[in-house]
């Protein structure tokens, strides 16, 4: 049982606060992902508050919970703003992003002890290699909870996630729930140009893998596809979400350009931002 | 010079095969993750007994490191196996990030270290992997010399909490470290006393360095001999009590003097002891096809090298 479990308007509500969370983290440091996390913003959400079994007294082995990891972890914004509203830490601490001495590293980790990251991401294409053996060892632990990971579509350039695909087939690894995140777009432009992915539903199709499709700006499409998703675990297939997003999404002049991949808004362009994500569970 | 005496030799890489299956007998949350090396490694007798708690991860060493990081959650303790090479320099960023940065508790297990792997050559013989592995904060490295005390460092590591990189090789070594001897990591072992020179081996050098010791002793020189299992975390006070008293130092290694055990001592030295200290190790060079005492011959690792350099230390004293 999520601890939450908000209904459609209530996730979005929190949406709208996590964008604010977003803009003015990286506002305040002037660097950091706006883009990415933008476009991942209702898809953190609905899993932190709706979908996912999970505790926010961090436990490290997260027995008994389902567990979530960031593979593409430059969107570190988003989720420590989701974590922080989900009472991993004090909202407080996300003004410290990326700043001396903070538990809320540029690139989210371990190593300073911040509740709710069970490893460290970044360096890409490593997360759904983690996420698979932390859904072996529930299977050994005979822990019926499942595995969430998100990549994001450029991400998937890696080799390693390739390895990992074929392995979680193999192995019949059907309690783990990956997505990517396909916004299309990557540091020096469109994916298309940069390295075509061609057809991703069936590359991972012909790897094993049960492919869903989802519009992840869209709660009223992502949810129910999230439930199917969970409906068909357990059933010796791995699960992989293609969720549609755009980069950006909410603020008009960031959507759907690869140029707020990973550039920080001015101080007026904050403004503007701003008033397009309503402040509904206090700025921190 | 004290006399070591062996019944038999064996190969280090079944020193942890036999320490693995013992592992899986007495400790629940060990597993063995292996990518397509199974028999080389001596896992198999491992996943045999405990098919549940082997995965074979295929040719695929980075999904490895991550699937071993991931394990620890949810307290499992892996136990990767593959050659030196593809546990290292293959795998560099993955064991920085998910394993090292991320303090997981996995152990990066590897064989066909060094030359000794003979004669699939340089693509295969790494001799970097003790300083990649001794650079990683937080990493613990460890390169036992024979078959027990690979067995028993294999055991000793599962109780220690956090990364460790546990090298050995392929080729068969006098067994001599006594069946119950305890291994203490970062505890270096004194084999010989000696008064002349300090010999710090490690690994397969070990037990060049003791026939260098006998060699020696018929020639009057007096070498005390220790045995640094652990590159990292360092047995500082050791080894700086021995050369106290002898005044001058060799290192023996089969790896590259740059981020090797002499590496490690030089460091040691130059802050604590500035003495000298002479360097028997592969200097800037790749390995090559041969068979493993030709290439040890040829590389200068062997008692011979080990002599020389006692000799040319002791005249810099």
């Amino acid at each position: 049982m999520n601890p939450f479990n908000k209904n459609v308007d209530e996730l979005n509500q929190m949406a709208s606060q996590v964008r604010r969370d977003i803009l003015r983290m990286v506002h305040a440091v002037n660097s950091g992902h706006p883009g990415g996390s933008l476009g991942c913003t209702e898809f953190l959400v609905t899993l932190y508050f709706k979908v996912m079994d999970h505790n926010p007294k961090f436990d490290m082995d997260g027995v008994g919970e389902d567990l979530f990891f960031l593979s593409n972890g430059h969107i570190s914004p988003v989720w420590y703003s989701v974590l922080a509203r989900s009472g991993y830490f004090d909202v407080k601490e996300l003004a410290t992003f990326r700043k001396l001495n903070s538990r809320l590293q540029g690139h989210p980790a371990t190593h300073e002890h911040l509740p709710g990251i069970r490893i460290a991401s970044g360096s890409l294409g490593q997360g759904l290699s983690a996420a698979l053996g932390a859904a072996q060892a529930k299977k050994l632990n005979n822990d019926d909870k499942l595995v969430y990971v998100l990549m994001g579509d450029g991400e998937i350039e890696e080799g390693q996630v390739w390895e990992a695909a074929m392995y979680a087939h193999h192995h019949k690894v059907d309690n783990l729930i990956a997505t990517i995140d396909v916004n299309g777009q990557q540091i020096d432009g469109p994916t298309d140009a940069v390295m075509s992915l061609g057809n991703l539903r069936a590359k991972w199709e012909a790897f094993g893998w049960k492919v869903l499709e989802t519009q992840g700006n869209n709660i009223d499409e992502l949810l129910p596809t999230l439930e199917e998703a969970k409906s068909l675990t357990v059933q010796g297939q791995p699960i992989m979400i293609l969720m549609h997003t755009e980069m950006g999404y909410g603020i008009d002049f960031m959507m759907g350009s690869h140029k707020w991949h990973g550039v920080a808004p001015n101080d007026a362009q904050l403004q503007q931002a701003l008033l397009q994500a309503a402040e509904t569970a206090g700025d921190y | 010079m004290k006399d070591f005496p062996y019944t038999e030799s064996k190969d280090t890489r079944s020193g942890f095969g036999a320490g693995l299956l013992e592992l899986g007998r007495t400790n629940p949350n060990v597993v063995g993750l292996c990518a397509d090396l199974t028999g080389s490694l001596k896992m198999d007798a491992f996943q045999k007994e405990f098919p549940e708690r082997f995965f074979q991860v295929g040719i695929a060493e980075a999904n490895m490191i991550g699937l071993a990081a991931g394990m620890t959650i949810g307290g499992k303790i892996p136990f990767t196996g593959t050659f030196a090479n593809f546990s290292t320099g293959r795998v560099y960023d993955q064991i920085r990030q998910s394993v090292a940065y991320s303090g997981k508790n996995v152990k990066i297990c590897a064989s066909h270290a060094g030359l000794t792997l003979g004669e699939d050559g340089a693509t295969h013989q790494i001799l970097e992997d003790l300083g990649m592995m001794k650079m990683l904060p937080h990493m613990t490295v460890i390169n036992p010399c024979d078959f027990n005390q690979t067995k028993a460092a294999t055991i000793a590591i599962a109780e220690h909490e956090g990364p460790v990189y546990l090298r050995f090789g392929r080729p068969v070594v006098p067994n001599f470290t006594p069946a119950d001897q305890k291994f203490e990591i970062g505890k270096a072992v004194v084999l010989n006393e000696g008064k002349d020179v300090s010999i710090f081996a490690t690994g397969h050098l070990v037990w060049k360095a003791i026939l260098a010791g006998k060699l020696l002793a018929e020639q009057g020189i007096d070498a005390e001999i220790i045995n640094i299992h652990t590159i990292k975390p360092l047995d500082e006070e050791a080894i700086l009590k021995s050369v106290s008293k002898t005044r001058c130092v060799v290192s023996a290694e089969e790896h590259q003097f740059n981020g090797g055990l002499g590496d490690s001592i030089a460091q040691l030295l130059a802050r604590k002891m500035p003495l000298p200290l002479e360097m028997v190790g592969v200097n800037d060079s790749f390995g090559e096809s041969g068979t493993p005492d030709q290439l040890m011959e040829k590389y200068g690792l062997n008692e011979n090298a080990i002599v020389e350099a006692v000799k040319t230390v002791m005249a810099r004293k």
